[in-house]
């Protein structure tokens, strides 16, 4: 084995890092509630598998968000694609209830994906109207309150119940988590978005039709957003309103910490993962401290800047 | 004078094509502010006119503030947490009282007296200065962020406007403050009261000054300080090597631009509109307010003015004084909803579906490209 091998990748490095970063969580998690409580709950294989259960639906927003940023692009209509998932799911409900919701997020994605890949506005600008016109929507639809109408028992039972003592909505997150990684790392489809990511001309000039990509890009973040409403809305067996709201940067951020480019082109899968489970547990060990959401807001932030400070420096434009 | 020939009038169609976004966010907006006028029962009147000028002045500010960081094609996600924050700074700093402020800090059940911010004129004026520097600064902390931490604009952004956040949260747990009732009174209505309330040119009745005592104070804010900073910065080497930035980073470094210095002048500048807007909001609701949701909504209004402002989002051409224009139609879309009644169930759909009109307006481009390639700038 030569010495090369064993140096890590550009890719790896920032996911070596914020798996440490992990440990370093739990380790001052544990020591601080060791002294405070004398338990340590972090170590609880059921306490830390109940919190992963809520990182699922951050961790599914996640996935379609990094395919996305992927393509040099953003999403910011996930907050109200994914209550309009969850409030049409459930209005519909029956056995049509998940296939509805989630063909709702298709359709938002299709339609986020022509006004940027078609009519070339700024991603930006664009999913920002959009996420405005499903908010209007869903308040006209819904009257502006919360809807009465409540989420099927399959929506209920993948969300919320577990199998061999593990919960579904685990089993979920791992399914997604293997097909999205499959297609980045081993499908055509995989190659066109990094190749689009990096330079759109070049890839075009290479024969990939980078529009039609860019469209199925829109629409697989449509469809984990409205795979995350779904089960959101089983889990809290209704939709509501703004139940999207605290996805959107967190899931930007989780994205960013796992070491993917926010200008496109470059990030692992696995980065995206360790990105959500550290935002999940930081969380989980701020609100065991009863820190204030003020103290939250503000360690959030400043973790953020630290970890890019690590590892996250673009290069100076010199040319 | 020299009569309008040939190449005058050439030279006025070349500034109105370069101009071409904020020509049409300008006629825009009068053709939306005279339908308004029109159909607004006390349309035309001077106190519709304040009326409007309070709504539309905290969101004038935050679009300006937005422009500076986009024409060198970054972003700027904090400037409605940093407003937000100056807000509460402001609820404190500013409530007039003749004895002063006792100010203190409390962290985790420690008290830490902090003396007492001075009270009456002086006060006020010291506390106006306060919270416009804080705005700045936390401006020129985003610059330093992005050029020497070299982390992207929009990602460095949103983790300081969370740290933004939650020191306005730390402020203002709920909301409250006060604001002197007279401050209040003299910024948000026309000139006429300003200068009754702060006692200049005979209490407002010096009969030059009659013609335009209706003007309200914000539109006169708006545009001193659109002459005062905004235009100056443009033309100045600063102000140049941030469109330049935004055109082409590597072309400007190569002509020896100051690059560094010109990205956190932007962001320090967008900290200073960012922070006028603040203290006019909280001057305006006389409390400061922690309101994530309202934060939000602000920065992402803000984005939406600049580019119905004519802006590229991709930098390097646009200007400010667009993005005035484009916050002002916004707030009188706005405003026609209330005049033509329309539910307020439905507004959140109007205003969507007119951004994404606005936006893909500017698509008609697509059609015009002869080569496919020219898409993928």
């Amino acid at each position: 084995m030569t010495t090369a091998s064993l140096r890590l990748s550009r890719d790896d490095r920032p996911i070596l890092i914020a798996a440490l970063f992990i440990l370093v969580i739990l380790v001052a998690g544990t020591v601080y509630t060791f002294a405070r409580f004398g338990s340590a709950p972090l170590l609880s294989p059921t306490y830390l598998l109940q919190q992963l259960q809520i990182g699922a639906f951050l961790g599914i927003v996640s996935a379609g968000m990094m395919i996305v940023i992927l393509i040099a692009q953003i999403d910011l209509s996930v907050p109200w694609t994914l209550a309009a998932a969850a409030m049409m799911a459930t209005s519909i409900g029956g056995p049509l209830a998940i296939p509805v919701g989630l063909g709702v997020g298709l359709l938002v994605g299709l339609f986020n994906g022509i006004g940027v890949a078609y009519l070339r506005v700024p991603s930006m600008i664009f999913t920002l109207g959009v996420n405005a016109v499903m908010r209007g929507l869903m308040v006209a639809h819904t009257g502006g309150y919360a809807p009465q109408t409540a989420a099927t028992e399959l929506m209920q039972t993948l969300a919320s119940e577990r199998t061999f003592g593990t919960p579904n909505a685990l089993f979920v997150w791992a399914v997604v988590s293997v097909l999205v990684a499959v297609t980045l790392q081993r499908t055509p489809l995989g190659r066109y978005i990094y190749a689009i990511g990096n330079k759109e001309a070049a890839a075009y000039l290479a024969g990939v039709d980078t529009r039609r990509v860019t469209v199925i890009c829109f629409m697989l973040c449509g469809l984990t957003a409205a795979l995350a409403g779904v089960l959101l809305a089983g889990y809290s067996t209704k939709a509501y309103q703004g139940m999207g709201d605290a996805y959107l940067l967190p899931s930007i951020a989780a994205v960013v910490i796992g070491g993917t480019n926010i200008l496109g082109g470059r990030g692992r899968y696995l980065g995206t993962l360790v990105g959500v489970v550290l935002i999940v547990l930081l969380n989980s060990i701020l609100s065991i401290m009863d820190m204030p959401e003020a103290g939250r807001q503000v360690i959030y932030g400043l973790v953020i800047i630290f970890m890019l400070l690590v590892y996250g420096r673009g290069e100076r434009v010199t040319s | 004078m020299p009569l309008p020939g040939p190449r005058m009038l050439d030279d006025l169609a070349i500034r109105a094509r370069q101009n071409v976004g904020l020509v049409t966010a300008v006629l825009l907006f009068c053709i939306l502010y005279l339908l308004y006028n029109l159909s607004h029962p006390k349309g035309f009147s001077p106190a519709v006119l304040v009326q409007n000028g309070d709504e539309i002045f905290a969101l004038a500010m935050l679009a300006m503030a937005q422009t500076v960081p986009v024409l060198m094609s970054g972003l700027d996600l904090s400037v409605g947490a940093v407003m937000t924050m100056v807000a509460c700074f402001a609820s404190y700093l500013l409530t007039g009282a003749p004895e002063g402020t006792p100010l203190h800090l409390e962290i985790f059940g420690l008290y830490v007296g902090l003396g007492t911010f001075p009270g009456g004129i002086a006060g006020i004026l010291l506390g106006m200065a306060v919270c416009v520097a804080i705005g700045t600064f936390s401006g020129f902390i985003n610059g330093c962020v992005v050029v020497y931490g070299r982390i992207q604009p929009i990602i460095a952004t949103l983790a300081t406007g969370a740290v933004y956040i939650g020191i306005a949260l730390f402020l203002r747990p709920t909301p409250g403050g006060k604001i002197d009732e007279d401050l209040n009174w003299a910024m948000t209505n026309s000139l006429g009261d300003f200068a009754s309330t702060v006692h200049i040119l005979d209490d407002g009745a010096a009969a030059w000054f009659a013609p335009f005592a209706w003007i309200p104070v914000p539109f006169v804010l708006l545009v001193l300080i659109a002459l005062v900073v905004w235009l100056p910065f443009r033309r100045s080497v600063l102000g140049r090597a941030v469109y330049a930035v935004g055109s082409a980073e590597g072309a400007a470094y190569m002509s020896g631009l100051p690059i560094d210095r010109a990205k956190i002048a932007a962001f320090t500048l967008a900290g200073f509109f960012a922070g006028c807007g603040g203290l006019f909001l909280a001057i305006q609701t006389s409390s400061g307010n922690a309101d994530i949701p309202q934060a939000g909504a602000y920065t992402l209004n803000s984005i939406a003015s600049v580019v119905i402002g004519g802006t590229s989002l991709l930098g390097g051409t646009g200007g400010a004084i667009g993005s005035i224009f484009g916050a002002m139609i916004l707030r009188v879309i706005s405003f026609l909803f209330r005049i033509f009644d329309i539910a307020p169930l439905l507004q959140p759909l109007f205003e969507g579906l007119i951004l994404l009109a606005a936006v893909s307006i500017g698509a008609l481009r697509v059609l015009r490209v002869r080569n496919t390639l020219e898409l993928f700038r």
